[in-house]
């Protein structure tokens, strides 16, 4: 038997975490409060450093009557979003050092939402997950609008708010159908009790639900929020949201999927609805990406492309497929995160986001300029960068499965996303940057990208330790 | 006719159908944010209805003393989380507001593709 409270601890810390931060914001003038970044930074890493401990040799269990999951699955996810959070608040020093005011609440509402992910990634039901779910979502609605002077941010938090609001409550349309049909929310007595014969209520109900998650994930034809709210919220904030926010609906995508779709019939229209989604979001995230000229735009919708690639893994299915989709989503938090670094950089030092103020980057900053371009070329899934090895991972496991056009369609877009990565590494290295600031890199800043270099790199050259891990939790779902 | 018609099952889907279509349409058709949100309260409130409707009338001995009260568990979850939405999503209005003295929907584009 294992206490309760030794598997809930990195929850329990965070939530703690968050409160006093809050706390601290509210009882000490802004004048006097210092250490709150460093705070934030040392708490994470304790409670990473605990988390990937309990990853290899922690307890595997369901508990509270099967409400909550720690298996190996989860715990992965969870590392994945501290790692996330950690690299966030580290670049964002600077930036939440210019706001005019609520500094101390920004880290509070950034550990809120990473403990709705990881309650989402441990949900081993619909209710909890969907409280999960909202956690992260309401902290980020007032993330994206955290620079109230600013119209743009403002905008973007509405639009966010409106349309989650939206998404959320069609998920649950589809939750209480499921919960009607089978007496239960969890997904186990779902999973055991839905396996008969299709019915337009179950049919029903699983669309709303992927249609629900498809936002969150922001699948194609639920894909066009995506670009407006990332451009408009603060860069730190859409680094989070592009990288974790997704991460997390996938963990929840994917459980929700193998535990309750593949029992039923709805497999196969299942499966070709996946398959449809997954191509268009690939094809079109890839072309629109092509004419942009704001890198936060830019990468939105490299963003939308990288979620279709991630949909082949799990339509590929099985412990490879799952395998694939975990290993992708862990290196795409370090390229995103480079890219998104050199993107804060830019904005705290220039207040632009736009593609031709990088002109001359080389020049002004290489240190940030190499950053970049080992990012978007992992992204671009160049070897011997990670973006190739996860690439080959997903591509593989759907080629494995007979699933051959969907990799096919992947392998094409591949090509046609390294156009528009080497589009912006052009404008930084050949453009003329007369008159644009030098733009050096400092403290956690540097830290924060050389680090996501370094993992980049080291995962494309060496990615056996991480791919280990990866299917460890893939095959505790099974 | 009117003598045997008996509420059931079917009648609280029903509403609750036809509260979440037509808070889906005020949620496409209406121009002024607040009423935006209201319309998401009713689709909210749509799901609501469902679940306490499945829990009064699905739940057995059968299904397991555990389950008594998941769909009444499930409502009040959604009514609080609601409630925080509305919450963030009046203050969102208010910053609208004072940046630019309205809450018409079409005026939010200075984000464009």
């Amino acid at each position: 038997m294992f206490n309760i409270t030794t598997v809930l601890t990195p929850e329990i810390a965070l939530a703690v975490l968050s409160l006093s931060l809050l706390a601290i914001g509210l009882l000490i003038p802004a004048g006097a409060r210092k250490g709150m970044m460093p705070l934030t930074v040392f708490s994470l890493m304790g409670v990473l450093g605990y988390t990937l401990y309990d990853f290899f040799y922690g307890p595997e269990a369901a508990f509270l009557g099967g409400l909550y999951m720690h298996d190996q699955f989860a715990v992965y996810f969870k590392i994945l979003f501290l790692a996330a959070a950690l690299l966030v608040v580290l670049s964002s020093g600077g930036y939440v050092q210019k706001l005019p005011k609520h500094r101390g609440e920004f880290y509070s509402l950034l550990l809120m939402a990473t403990l709705g992910m990881m309650l989402m990634a441990g949900a081993g039901e619909l209710i909890t997950m969907y409280v999960g779910l909202e956690l992260m979502t309401i902290s980020f609605y007032i993330l994206v609008a955290y620079l109230a002077e600013d119209a743009r941010s403002s905008e973007a938090g509405v639009k966010y708010l409106i349309l989650g609001a939206t998404s959320s409550a069609i998920l649950l349309y589809g939750i209480s159908l499921i919960y009607g049909l089978t007496g239960s929310t969890e997904l186990l007595e779902i999973a055991s009790k839905l396996s008969g014969n299709l019915t337009p209520a179950s049919l029903l109900a699983t669309v709303f639900i992927l249609a629900g998650l498809g936002f969150k994930i922001s699948l194609v034809p639920f894909h066009l929020w995506s670009p407006d709210i990332y451009e408009g919220a603060p860069t730190p904030v859409t680094a989070f949201l592009a990288i974790a926010s997704k991460a997390a609906a996938f963990a929840v995508l994917i459980r929700v999927y193998l535990l309750t779709m593949n029992s039923q019939t709805f497999s196969a229209t299942g499966q070709t609805l996946l398959f449809v989604l997954a191509a268009i979001t690939m094809i079109v995230g890839n072309l629109i990406a092509i004419p942009q000229t704001n890198i936060k735009r830019l990468l939105a919708f490299s963003s939308i492309a990288q979620a279709g690639y991630l949909m082949v893994g799990i339509i590929a299915g099985g412990i490879s497929g799952i395998k694939g989709v975990i290993f992708y989503a862990m290196i795409y938090v370090f390229a995103n995160m480079g890219a998104f670094a050199v993107a804060t950089l830019v904005a705290e030092k220039q207040g632009s986001s736009e593609i031709k103020d990088l002109a001359g980057f080389w020049h002004r900053s290489p240190l940030a300029t190499v950053v970049m371009t080992a990012s978007l070329l992992s992204l671009a899934g160049i070897p011997p960068l990670a973006g190739f090895v996860g690439k080959f991972y997903l591509f593989s496991a759907a080629m494995d499965q007979g699933n051959v056009a969907i990799a096919y369609i992947g392998f094409v877009m591949s090509m046609i996303s390294v156009y528009y990565y080497l589009s912006v590494v052009k404008v930084m290295f050949l453009a003329e940057g007369d008159g644009l600031p030098e733009v050096p890199v400092h403290g956690a800043m540097k830290f924060t990208m050389v680090f996501t270099m370094l993992i980049t790199i080291a995962i494309g050259l060496y990615p056996t330790p991480l791919a280990k891990m990866a299917i460890a939790a893939a095959q505790s779902l099974f | 006719m009117i003598g045997n018609f008996s509420v059931g099952l079917s009648t609280y889907l029903l509403v609750g159908a036809m509260l979440f279509c037509i808070g889906l349409y005020g949620v496409f058709a209406k121009r002024n944010i607040i009423a935006v949100l209201m319309s998401i309260e009713l689709m909210l409130n749509a799901v609501n209805i469902n679940f306490i409707a499945f829990n009064r009338f699905i739940w057995n001995e059968k299904i397991g003393v555990n389950y008594l009260l998941t769909g009444h568990v499930a409502a009040l979850f959604v009514i609080v989380v609601a409630a925080a939405e509305v919450a963030v999503g009046l203050a969102l209005i208010i910053t609208i507001y004072r940046n630019r003295q309205s809450t018409d929907v079409d005026d939010l584009n200075w984000l464009k593709w």
